[in-house]
């Protein structure tokens, strides 16, 4: 499997197909471990962290975890190549950052739905991603990957503090359980912030597209759990799964029943007008057209347009992003090009000329 | 719906307070940017850990002994964690066991001991162990519950794991 592969084709999880799909892209499953007998990343020497890179590469890419996994050394990696991976969610922005002297990488597996970043923050980071709501296969998967890895790597634990990280936040089970939720009619409404609180009261983190700090764009949403001691992996899972998600769900289903019932009009503008501009402009900034395919998707998934499907909407919020657009178009292009070539990728993939 | 603009910017105003002052009633309403600042959106403030660290921690490491405590492993200070959140090698959690302890505590819903999956290595022990905490605290809860015959019962299953541990 190559990279350019992997731009051709939308990952798994964005297929826009299981459960809640409509609320719910993507699922996601992280465990953070670390090989016992050398210090966490940040304090490692270079050798060190070669040490640990080499052992666990070893592990990752011998074939137990499947045969068709891609490596990439991402202290080498072009600069385009580590954007186009945090775009896809296979890399954090943290383990994106130009530095040469901390030789790290991440294994791909089939279908992007598990990447396996080393020497982030923690030795090793399993994340499982699945399109839809699906965390506890998300989370099977992972627990799978985690078991064959420890048959031969000895993961730092203590069986009071369990498995032990580098940031006493992810102590514990080391898990960190997240949905990427697509929330336009709750932010339309002005009830977003009202999520946001009552979230945060139930101790979980809400994010923008790409994680801590990063903004909302397309009215996506990161939800995803704090607590990872004192709960079992399968607790937290249940917790998000039977409590947390549905609830947000409901309510973006009454926000969006609301704006059907009261404000109809107003909403079938907004869709149209998004229709209406990503068909025929020319030049697109990366900001706008996320905003505009929001209310897109709202309104394939309230069928108030029949036009397009939600794996066409899902996949262009993907390759409207830079680093996509700059693969798919095979060069390095100034801001400029980029919101033409947008333009041209959006109105041609929504069938207009 | 019309929304009320931040008191100090033009955002909408998505926190919003009264205090009474000397008699005076002062009603605040603060974007989350300016309520952060204020210190008045406790939900929607980032709540990072490195805000945990100042405003939790902070007070009580500074009073301890804590300020010239360091890890024997990698040398790291207690002092240097403080500074970015991290900690430099597993012998840490040894070396800082009290204070991160009360830290873990705190930014993990009350959360003090592991319960969840254990490496295959230290399984057998590992997971009797994690069996009796929690029959402890439903031990707890039934006790509160005054539900006394399930306590009894519990008791004795205690006993007979702690036991098989021994």
């Amino acid at each position: 499997m190559t990279l350019q592969r992997i731009t051709d084709h939308a990952g798994e999880w964005l297929r826009g197909a299981g459960p809640d799909s409509e609320i719910v892209i993507s699922s996601r499953v992280r465990l953070a471990r670390n090989l016992a007998g050398y210090p966490f990343v940040g304090l490692a020497s270079v050798r060190q962290r070669e040490e640990v890179l080499q052992r666990s590469r070893e592990e990752v890419m011998n074939g137990q975890l499947g045969r068709d996994l891609l490596w990439i050394d991402i202290e080498t990696a072009q600069e385009l190549d580590r954007q186009l991976l945090v775009e896809r969610h296979l890399i954090s922005r943290q383990h994106a950052q130009p530095d040469a002297t901390c030789p790290r990488g991440v294994a791909i597996g089939t279908d992007e739905t598990f990447a396996i970043m080393i020497n982030e923050e923690d030795h090793l980071r399993i994340q499982v991603l699945r399109s839809g709501m699906q965390l506890r296969e998300a989370f099977d998967h992972a627990d799978r990957i985690d078991d064959a890895l420890e048959r031969r790597l000895d993961f730092s634990y203590s069986s009071r503090f369990g498995y032990l990280t580098a940031c006493p936040t992810n102590v514990g089970t080391g898990i960190r359980v997240s949905v990427m939720l697509h929330l336009p009619a709750l932010k339309m409404t002005g009830q977003i912030d009202k999520v946001k609180r009552a979230a945060r009261d139930m101790h979980l983190a809400v994010r923008g597209l790409f994680g801590e700090g990063s903004e909302a764009l397309g009215d996506l949403y990161q939800i995803s759990n704090q607590t990872t001691i004192g709960r079992s992996e399968r607790e937290i899972l249940e917790d998000f799964e039977q409590s947390v998600v549905p609830k947000i769900i409901a309510y973006e289903q009454q926000a969006r029943q609301a704006l059907l019932r009261e404000r109809v009009t107003r909403l079938d503008d907004k869709i149209w007008r998004a229709w209406a501009i990503l068909t025929h402009a020319r030049m697109l900034r990366s900001e706008e057209s996320m905003a505009l395919l929001s209310h897109l998707r709202m309104g394939v998934n309230l069928g108030r347009i029949d036009a397009i499907d939600l794996r066409c909407v899902n996949e262009l919020l993907l390759l409207c992003q830079p680093a996509h657009l700059q693969h798919i178009n095979g060069a390095t292009m100034s801001a400029h090009e980029r919101h033409q070539a947008r333009a041209e990728l959006v109105r041609r993939r929504l069938g207009a000329r | 719906m019309k929304h009320r603009k931040c008191d100090r910017c033009d955002r909408p105003a998505t926190n919003h307070s009264v205090e009474i002052v000397n008699g005076q009633k002062i009603e605040k309403h603060l974007c989350d940017t300016h309520a952060a600042e204020e210190g008045l959106a406790a939900g929607v403030a980032p709540n990072t850990f490195n805000d945990l660290l100042s405003n939790i921690v902070k007070p009580a490491a500074e009073r301890s002994e804590a300020s010239d405590l360091a890890c024997e492993d990698c040398g790291l200070s207690y002092q240097e964690f403080r500074k970015h959140s991290l900690l430099g090698c597993p012998g840490c959690y040894e070396a800082f066991e009290s204070q991160l302890g009360a830290l873990v505590e705190r930014a993990h819903e009350g959360g003090t001991h592991h319960l969840g999956k254990v490496p295959r290595r230290a399984r057998a022990g590992e997971q009797r162990q994690q069996q009796v905490l929690r029959m402890r605290t439903r031990l707890t809860e039934a006790i509160t519950a005054e539900d006394y015959e399930l306590a009894a019962r519990l008791r004795d299953d205690i006993k007979r794991v702690e036991d098989q541990l021994s």
